[in-house]
């Protein structure tokens, strides 16, 4: 205080938001009841349903089908393959969404409706759409149908659209005069993505890349005509969990679910972790 | 149309917004709110209104106790700080939306829309949406919007707070005409202390939560009940133990009266019309004083000149020591 | 989904030689991934002019999968719309405990396998061994092996997506315009109906498209639970599949084309009208 007149003004600034929301009305207690109890017998319960079969044969049971040979090779292949293609999302979605936000030419617009074809194509017309490209007829002369690189291509494709449309808004969000400070403070190009841009979009990475991972992991329909589903080599584990349903065993069925279920809620709540502990340093 | 608050509480988790408070508006006359940002009264205003609920205390509106109505059922007018326009509706249909929830007739509504654009001079605008107006129109159609249901009250919370200085002091001027054309008891919120003392017939002063004077404009500038609503109404310095305005401390040239403050010219600025001067006393006290620039060119001071102060006969003073530490260092901290 | 694309002038990905390496990788990506191959099932479907798409189109069986599809859809999107616009209000406007629990929880179906999905469900409605099944069948209702469960299972895949879209419109909203319509005494039907549902009302139709889209392509779910009977529970990507196994490549070329047709227009749609109501 070195003046000595205290000038009265009160800035509206930094008002607190006080509101956290209204308490529930009995009309929007009612709503929300109703909304729980459909939420409850669509979702909840089925999914209670299928960890109460799986654990029906303890944990001995459940144990050795999961590590029934078919049924590792299984999994190692789709949670591999899975990892794998997010690593190659994590990549070329960043770099596709940066040229969709940072760049401008003629058919930008057709691009940005090929990142979200995958999204609104029916899986098993995803596997056909492949098919023909890279099956038997292909005109480029290169057939994975069969093959475990089906099973990549095929994830690719269904997950392409995460990690471009999580860093997306993000990007378009970073002032680029942060960038230019960085620039007139001497940093490269390099330094700049790598010590500035980078960070500030590793919670939308991390976000895209457990939508990316849960997804391929879970993947089904896509597979269907392109990778043969061949026993030890092309079968992944929905195909797994699928032939054990239509074999009447439920309860195998259930094991292999509970296996899957519990590698992408973990993957998420990892993520989750990573994004929290970015957001606070940043 | 009066409005009676009696022992009301807000608390949002450990945060108490209002403790007990209790004031009683008279009808008809337009009532400011005044006090530092997250002091309470936006709460207040929106506790009047039922879009927040008291924790303890009633609400009289017009001898019915609202306390437990509804907002849709307390008939009050309420415009928003940031307008609330509603942007997918025409100007006409914004200020018609209160006539068609009450399924008056198309006639009716249409008149009394018509009326209405006409009072607050938006007549050509009345087929924009919200989004092709200005600040100061939007926030004239969010009034009319208001006040087409005629409304028992009339509240505005920091109604002027987001438009720029200019267009504030036009408003500002405006609503003052506009209520004395009007006369509904109107309650409005704000943190210039400038704007309630120029437009307001009664003040209520709340700071933490609490009531600190309520009584007309006058009263509260020259007679503050404590050192808080002494330098929430404008500036002060401080001169031995006293708070007193720059402008009510008198400069003597030389050596003058026993009673005087001797001391030392540290510092001349000149802003316009007005000379601020600050005075060290003899004690090491940095005191501010200012004079027009008439006064100051017939004393003939200069820097470094001895002079002696003295506060002006009848002029409000308030001892620094009249609240607790803890309540002054708030208040500094607000008028920040 | 979004066009993000925001016109940052021209500050853009770097001196021109990276810049257009970078456009190039990119567009070559898409290319192989995605144009090429969706370009060639159009080519597949009309290889011997419009025969094929005649013969499924006159297919008694088909046009019931086709048909079937679109109750289904329409079925589904109509439940997932009235359910996501109600828990999106209720997640956004309300306080109560749990919020953050039900909105990790509404996520769920997205990274749930559909096969799974299905197994989920034939555990809980199955006529023999389900948990609730076999009271449901006494009482008259068969969901398993039937169009109810072919609908939940597609409401189950779809649910999330009317409520990721709605959310961000509902909270970049706020609840200024809905407390002054109640100040002006309207109800909260009234505010509703009135205020509410008109401002967010593009947030709701990419809901429904992309809703739309996504269930008239469900295919694991539905395979589970429907039994995939020729005539009666068979819908269209079970027909792509049945076709394609039977060597009917271009009947599977067909309905696949029909298929990417309406996920494409969805998309188009979609897009076309989001940067209009961004600004």
């Amino acid at each position: 205080m070195t003046s000595a007149v205290l000038a009265p003004d009160g800035p509206a600034a930094n008002r607190r938001s006080a509101r956290g929301g209204l308490p529930l009305t009995p009309v929007s207690g009612l709503g929300l009841g109703v909304a729980m109890l459909w939420f409850s017998l669509l979702v909840l319960i089925p999914l209670a349903a299928v960890v109460v079969t799986a654990s029906q044969g303890g944990w001995g049971g459940l144990w050795q089908t999961v590590t029934n040979e078919q049924t590792a090779a299984a999994i190692r292949l789709t949670v591999g393959t899975a990892a794998l293609v997010t690593l190659v999302n994590i990549v070329m979605g960043t770099l596709i969404a940066w040229v969709l936000v940072r760049d401008r030419f003629a058919g930008k617009r057709a691009l940005e409706i090929l990142i979200d074809v995958p999204f609104a194509l029916p899986t098993i017309v995803a596997g056909l759409v492949l098919l023909s490209l890279y099956g038997p007829d292909s005109p480029l002369g290169v057939n994975v149908a069969n093959t475990r690189a089906a099973v990549f291509l095929a994830f690719l494709f269904v997950t392409l659209p995460f990690i471009v449309r999580t860093v997306q808004p993000v990007l378009a969000e970073l002032d680029p005069e942060i960038e230019e400070a960085a620039a007139s403070l001497g940093a490269s190009r390099l330094t700049t993505f790598r010590r500035i841009i980078l960070p500030s979009l590793t919670p939308a990475i991390a976000a895209g890349a457990a939508l990316s991972f849960a997804r391929g992991i879970s993947e089904y329909g896509s597979l269907v005509l392109l990778s043969g589903n061949l026993p030890m080599r092309t079968e992944v584990a929905s195909v797994r969990i699928l032939s054990s349903i239509e074999n009447d065993n439920p309860d195998s069925a259930a094991a292999v679910a509970v296996v899957l279920l519990t590698i992408s809620f973990a993957v998420i709540v990892v993520l989750d972790l990573v994004q929290r502990r970015v957001v606070r340093r940043g | 149309m009066s409005i009676e608050i009696a022992n009301v509480g807000k608390r949002f988790g450990g945060f108490v917004a209002l403790d007990d408070v209790s004031v009683s508006i008279p009808a008809g006359q337009l009532t400011a709110l005044l006090g530092p940002s997250g002091g309470g009264k936006s709460t207040l205003l929106r506790i009047i209104a039922g879009l927040e609920r008291a924790d303890t205390g009633r609400v009289e509106i017009d001898g019915v106790d609202a306390t437990s109505l509804p907002p849709q059922k307390r008939n009050v007018g309420f415009v928003f700080q940031h307008y609330a326009a509603f942007k997918h509706l025409s100007v006409r249909r914004n200020v018609a939306f209160g006539l068609e929830i009450r399924k008056r007739p198309k006639a009716d509504i249409r008149n009394r829309v018509d009326e209405l654009l006409a009072l607050v001079h938006l007549e050509q605008f009345a087929d924009r949406l919200p989004s092709q107006l200005s600040g100061g129109q939007r926030q004239r159609m969010a009034l009319a919007r208001a006040l087409a249901v005629e409304p028992t009250v009339l509240l505005l919370d920091e109604p002027f707070g987001a438009l720029d200085a200019k267009v504030r002091k036009e408003l500002r001027d405006w609503l003052r005409r506009l209520h004395d054309e009007v006369h509904v008891t109107t309650v409005f919120v704000t943190h210039d202390q400038e704007e309630a003392l120029e437009v307001a017939d009664e003040i209520v002063v709340i700071n933490e939560g609490r009531v600190e004077q309520i009584g007309p404009p006058d009263e509260l500038y020259d007679r503050p009940a404590n050192d808080f609503v002494m330098r929430f109404l404008g500036p002060v310095t401080q001169l031995g133990g006293l708070l007193v305005r720059p402008h009510d401390l008198q400069i003597h040239a030389g050596d003058g009266k026993p009673a005087a403050v001797p001391g030392r010219i540290t510092r001349i600025t000149r802003v316009g019309f007005e000379i601020r001067i600050e005075v060290t006393t003899n004690a090491g006290q940095v005191v501010a004083v200012t004079l027009t620039r008439n006064e100051f060119l017939a004393l003939g001071l200069h820097d470094r000149a001895s002079v002696h102060l003295t506060v002006a006969p009848d002029s409000p003073t308030v001892a620094t020591t009249s609240r607790p530490r803890a309540s002054a260092s708030a208040s500094l901290a607000a008028s920040r | 989904m979004a066009d993000h694309s925001r016109t940052t002038g021209t500050r853009v990905g770097g001196p021109g030689p990276v810049r257009h390496l970078l456009r190039l990788v990119v567009t070559t990506y898409l290319f192989l991934l995605v144009a090429w191959p969706l370009y060639l099932v159009g080519r597949n479907a009309f290889a011997d002019g419009f025969v094929d798409l005649t013969a499924i189109l006159t297919d008694p069986d088909v046009t019931h999968a086709l048909r079937l599809t679109v109750v289904i859809a329409v079925a589904a999107v109509m439940i997932n719309t009235v359910f996501g616009v109600g828990i999106s209000i209720l997640l956004v406007r309300y306080n109560f405990p749990g919020t953050r629990l039900l909105n990790a929880l509404l996520d769920v179906p997205l990274s749930v396998s559909p096969i799974v999905v299905g197994l989920a469900l034939v555990l809980v409605y199955g006529g023999r061994e389900g948990w609730f099944g076999p009271t449901l069948e006494a009482a008259g209702l068969q969901i398993i092996f039937a169009v109810p469960g072919m609908v939940l299972a597609t409401v189950f895949v779809a649910l999330p997506l009317v409520i990721r879209e709605v959310v961000p419109v509902l909270e970049e909203l706020g609840d200024d315009q809905e407390q002054a319509a109640r100040s002006l005494g309207a109800n909260a039907l009234q505010t509703f109906r009135r205020i509410t549902l008109p401002s967010i009302k593009w947030g709701v139709i990419y809901g429904v498209v992309l809703s739309l889209a996504r269930s008239l392509g469900e295919f694991g779910a539905v395979k589970v639970v429907s039994g995939n009977v020729l005539g009666q529970t068979r819908t269209a990507t079970l027909v792509v599949e049945e076709k394609y196994l039977n060597f009917d490549k271009g009947g599977a070329y067909a309905t696949a084309f029909l298929l990417a047709l309406v996920a494409v227009a969805s998309i188009i749609v979609v897009s076309a009208l989001r940067p209009k109501e961004d600004r």
